[in-house]
């Protein structure tokens, strides 16, 4: 059974951070990357994001016309920061994973489409 | 869908319908486990179960309740499996499977607990936990899920459909869980199962015969718990709470059907025996030697049980079970509910700066105001009493409480 993890934060978390010393980010990816070697044999693709200042959405109209504008399409505080695909046998499972997560924050758990569906 | 709905009125209708919910209550959860086991598919299993029953809820006042209803339901759900489902590769060899199996399958093994467990996954909400237990393991149907809430059953209808492709789309397992695990879901179950009850207890009016009485279902779900985990402590702790509860129901209504508070019940009304047996339950789970908020609450309720009258109730002793409750579990009404064993001790002033500091996080609790408001009055304060009477009063929907409230303000 296949979920994709997104890992998603605040606007004030997004700053801590960007502000954050050089030492104390290492760490914290170091945490991350001890996580994410634990799991390996479960995790699929997935990336970090640049932050949502990079962003760029296209939005469709109700006339079918794109409209172009800068930042992310999510309004207000929340962030997606990154994500992953997880393979695993059924939400326990990815539910004991996600919770020992380190870099704290908030993760939509989400089943992915399967072709039987 | 004949009856479904329908709230009986006379004495032999409510008979035969006090032995279909114990059929029901019975037979629905085993069937549902014994599905859930062959086909492995609950958004299936649940639906077919649910078929079964209310054929069963047509014929059965007509036709009277077969010898063996579950393996009367079982062939009625097979049937509908067969004909929904047979079309279908991924459930052929499965339905064959059953077919063989006959009904052996009803018994063995019990898993209702697990069943239990998948319905109050926490990965669902609370009303969906709630009307998925009731469905599949007491044997509601959605009519009753609706009346018991007080929703509309298209709404309840929906949101069950919601639950149940949630279980199968993002694959909620249908397995105990184990060790560090098996706390926090017992915790959900309990949850739910005492919402059910409180919903059940509150609602009630104490005149209306009700086709089924959710606080009775509650307790029934509760001893099943009790009974699959002997060695949990808190599931015995809440069958006693309710058990202590229900010792009660006589005495909270009168003849007309007005409350009446703990402070003015009729004591001699309370059920002796009942009583007896809840404390009993408290010193089984305290054997167990693993005290949680459950037995705290109970033996809360034990204090006012044993208690002669409310002023010779032991309020000392209540306090600090309730400062014992907060460590365990803190909660704005559990502080509230001390405030009124504190006015006992201390009186009502200590009482009512107690229940002031509340005043940010309970002010849409009706309760909130109608005990501010006792407090107010006692101390004189009679226009601000009145005026949070009136406030209890805008904000709770229970029948019961408004007539108690509008009878307190014509007296105030």
């Amino acid at each position: 059974m296949k979920y994709v993890f997104l890992f998603c934060g605040t606007q004030e978390a997004q700053r801590a951070w960007e502000e954050m010393s050089e030492e104390a980010r290492s760490a914290q990816y170091a945490q991350v990357g001890r996580w994410f070697a634990e799991h390996s044999a479960k995790i699929g693709p997935g990336n970090q994001l640049q932050p949502p200042h990079t962003a760029t959405t296209v939005r469709f109209q109700n006339n079918g016309e794109p409209l172009v504008h800068d930042g992310p399409f999510m309004e207000g505080k929340e962030i997606v920061g990154g994500y992953t695909e997880v393979n695993v046998a059924d939400l326990d499972e990815v539910l004991r994973m996600a919770k020992t997560w380190p870099a704290r924050g908030t993760i939509e758990i989400r089943p992915v489409m399967g072709v039987d569906q | 869908m004949a009856g479904a709905d329908a709230t009986p009125t006379t004495p032999a209708t409510l008979a035969t319908h006090a032995a279909l919910v114990a059929v029901f209550r019975e037979e629905a959860g085993r069937l549902t486990s014994a599905l859930l086991r062959m086909l492995g598919d609950f958004d299936v299993a649940e639906e077919i179960v649910q078929d079964a029953l209310l054929v069963a809820l047509e014929r059965w006042p007509v036709e009277g309740i077969p010898e063996r209803p579950g393996a009367w339901l079982l062939t009625v759900a097979r049937h509908r499996a067969l004909n929904q489902l047979s079309r279908d590769a991924r459930y052929r060899a499965k339905l064959e499977q059953m077919g063989q199996m006959g009904q052996s399958i009803l018994r063995e093994p019990d898993d209702r607990l697990r069943l239990m467990f998948t319905c109050c996954h926490p990965a669902l909400s609370r009303s969906a936990q709630v009307g998925l237990t009731l469905r599949a393991v007491c044997g509601f149907t959605t009519a009753e899920i609706a009346h018991a809430f007080l929703a509309s059953e298209a709404a309840v209808a929906q949101r069950l459909v919601r639950a149940r492709r949630k279980i199968v789309a993002a694959n909620i397992p249908y397995r105990m869980p184990t060790g560090d695990e098996l706390d926090e879901r017992l915790g959900e179950v309990l949850a739910v199962l005492y919402l059910m009850f409180n919903e059940g207890y509150l609602s009630s009016s104490g005149v209306t015969p009700t086709r089924r009485d959710l606080a009775e279902d509650a307790a029934w779900l509760t001893v099943l718990v009790t009974r699959f985990l002997p060695g949990e402590p808190e599931p015995l702790g809440l069958l006693a709470l309710m058990r202590l509860h229900l010792a009660r129901a006589e005495a909270r209504f009168t003849g007309a059907g007005e409350l009446i508070l703990l402070p003015k019940q009729d004591r001699s009304l309370w059920d002796r025996s009942m009583i007896a047996e809840g404390i009993a339950l408290i010193e089984q789970a305290a054997a167990l030697r693993r005290p949680g908020p459950y037995q705290v609450e109970a033996a809360i309720v034990a204090c006012h049980a044993e208690a002669e009258s409310w002023d010779t109730t032991d309020w000392r002793q209540i306090v600090v079970l309730y400062d014992l409750l907060l460590s365990m579990r803190p909660s704005p009404v559990v502080r509230l509910n001390r405030a009124v064993a504190l006015r006992q001790v201390a009186g009502p002033e200590v009482a009512l700066a107690e229940v002031n500091a509340l005043s940010q996080e309970l002010d849409h609790y009706h309760l909130f105001h109608a005990i501010r408001g006792e407090l107010l009055l006692e101390l004189s304060h009679r226009e601000q009493a009145r005026a949070s009477a009136l406030r209890a009063l805008e904000l709770t929907q229970n029948r019961a409480e408004q007539s108690l409230l509008a009878r307190r303000l014509l007296e105030w």
